[in-house]
């Protein structure tokens, strides 16, 4: 997976962080999305999927792997 | 899965009918679905149109919801630029303004909420409201000629709108019968810091007081307030709330009060479910009835609307959450202010403008909370919130969660 966040639309709602901490956390000055890990490993296409369907500033994008 | 589930229609193309059949597809659902929507664009977001589109110059590229292709793949029938104007529950049709006839088996009333419009002054060219792309387009243009705006309406769009035309250079002037801006929404001490924050950006504000008239010859010229003060200006803008666009359901046997009634899984008839601004449904988290017009609330809404046609049986229980930006104030909001009476800050404070806080509902414990420039507080807060709703109800079992 290729999971990329946009910050000019993240809201810092937290919906992400709360739903996959490993994946999504927030910057202390901020509290806008940051992302660890890209590939969102360990998890499922369709549950980083869901997170970003949820996310009401839809600030997540997810591209599969070619 | 219902066996007699074939064909679903979805009344309203915005996030809450959007939402509804992506959410029948995801979950492997293959019969027909027919979407609905006054507006002839394809899905878009509302929430950028009072920040975003008419502080940032956004397009409409960059609020639609979908790419093509992901719209494409909902296999779903659009009918753009087309309302409901009748549902025949006996029959199981929906009648559109194109005189067309949708049968089906699963409805989902997703037909959201118009302006609220003032009695006076909507016949003049350059009295506003903002609810769709065109109308934030048309405010956009008229804040590039116009030099005076008075903003009817200090609820979370008076605000954004009245920070917007600060923003764009407008002498603004924000009128609210409330003694503080968004006073319903978060109460009286977060209204009274927005207050201060609207005044040091130039914004005048003039509380305590309702509009009487909307004078002008050709155009308006002045808002004329209850206590005799006329405000002159070139530009109106009315943000006085939201109305449930139910009209189309008048008369065919579904309970409206506030919003179509339904029960606490969407339900509003049997087959029929509804989601977004539309729906009055009983809220277990709060153990009430609510209606909520928020952009996360129709997201979620969306999907469990979709979930219980499917055969879902589980509650929607929710913790309602919006946010709002207006001049550097990024305020996220969650839960249910209309009971909130004491604010208890939580972290931070509210002399250095970042703080997050709950707010008590007198001696019943937290019914809501927010953040102000301090979104990472927003957890805490959250939790804070559905502990003492738990604590309410009696019962441990999770709230909130799964939607």
């Amino acid at each position: 997976m290729d999971i990329a966040v946009d910050r000019e639309r993240c809201v810092g709602s937290g919906q992400c962080v709360m739903r996959m901490p490993d994946v999504f956390t927030s910057d202390d000055a901020e509290g806008l999305v940051e992302l660890i890990d890209p590939a969102g490993a360990g998890h499922e296409a369709a549950d980083v999927d869901d997170v970003a369907f949820s996310c009401p500033a839809q600030a997540i994008m997810v591209a599969a792997d070619a | 899965m219902p066996e007699e589930l074939r064909r679903v229609v979805v009344v309203g193309a915005g996030v809450a009918g959007l939402t509804a059949a992506d959410t029948l597809r995801r979950r492997g659902w293959d019969g027909t679905i027919s979407v609905i929507g006054a507006e002839a664009h394809r899905p878009y977001d509302r929430p950028p149109l009072s920040k975003q589109v008419l502080s940032g110059g956004w397009g409409l590229d960059r609020i639609l919801l979908r790419s093509s292709p992901a719209l494409a793949a909902d296999d779903a029938h659009w009918y753009l630029g087309e309302s409901a104007v009748r549902l025949d529950l006996d029959n199981r049709v929906v009648h559109t303004s194109r005189d067309r006839a949708l049968p089906f088996d699963g409805l989902v009333v997703a037909s959201g909420s118009r302006p609220r419009r003032l009695p006076f002054g909507h016949d003049f060219a350059n009295t506003h409201l903002l609810r769709t792309w065109e109308d934030a387009v048309a405010l956009r243009e008229a804040f590039a000629t116009a030099t005076s705006v008075v903003v009817i309406g200090a609820g979370f769009l008076g605000c954004e709108v009245a920070a917007a035309a600060c923003g764009a250079g407008l002498s603004t002037t924000l009128v609210d019968p409330l003694s503080t801006p968004m006073e319903r929404h978060l109460g009286p001490v977060v209204g009274s810091e927005l207050a201060r924050v609207h005044h040091d950006r130039g914004v005048r504000l003039l509380l305590d007081r309702g509009v009487v008239a909307v004078e002008g010859e050709a155009r308006a010229e002045r808002v004329v307030l209850t206590d005799g003060t006329h405000v002159e200006a070139d530009l109106v803008v009315a943000a006085v709330g939201g109305e449930p666009d139910v009209e189309w359901l008048v008369g065919s046997g579904v309970a409206l009060h506030d919003g179509l009634v339904c029960d606490e899984r969407l339900t509003a008839a049997p087959g029929v479910v509804a989601a977004g601004d539309v729906a009055s449904w009983f809220n277990p988290t709060f153990g009430q009835r609510m209606r909520v017009e928020h952009r996360s609330s129709a997201q979620e809404q969306g999907v469990a609307a979709a979930a219980t046609l499917l055969g879902r049986t589980e509650a929607y229980a929710a913790l309602p959450y919006f946010w709002s930006e207006q001049h550097d104030v990024r305020i996220n909001a969650y839960g249910h202010f209309a009971r909130a009476t004491d604010l208890e800050v939580v972290a931070g404070s509210v002399a250095e403008r970042r703080f997050a806080a709950v707010l008590h509902a007198g001696d019943d414990g937290v019914v809501a909370g927010l953040t102000w420039n301090l979104p990472s507080g927003g957890l805490a807060v959250r939790q804070r919130i559905l502990d003492a709703c738990e604590v309410r109800r009696g019962v441990t079992a999770p709230a909130a969660a799964g939607w």
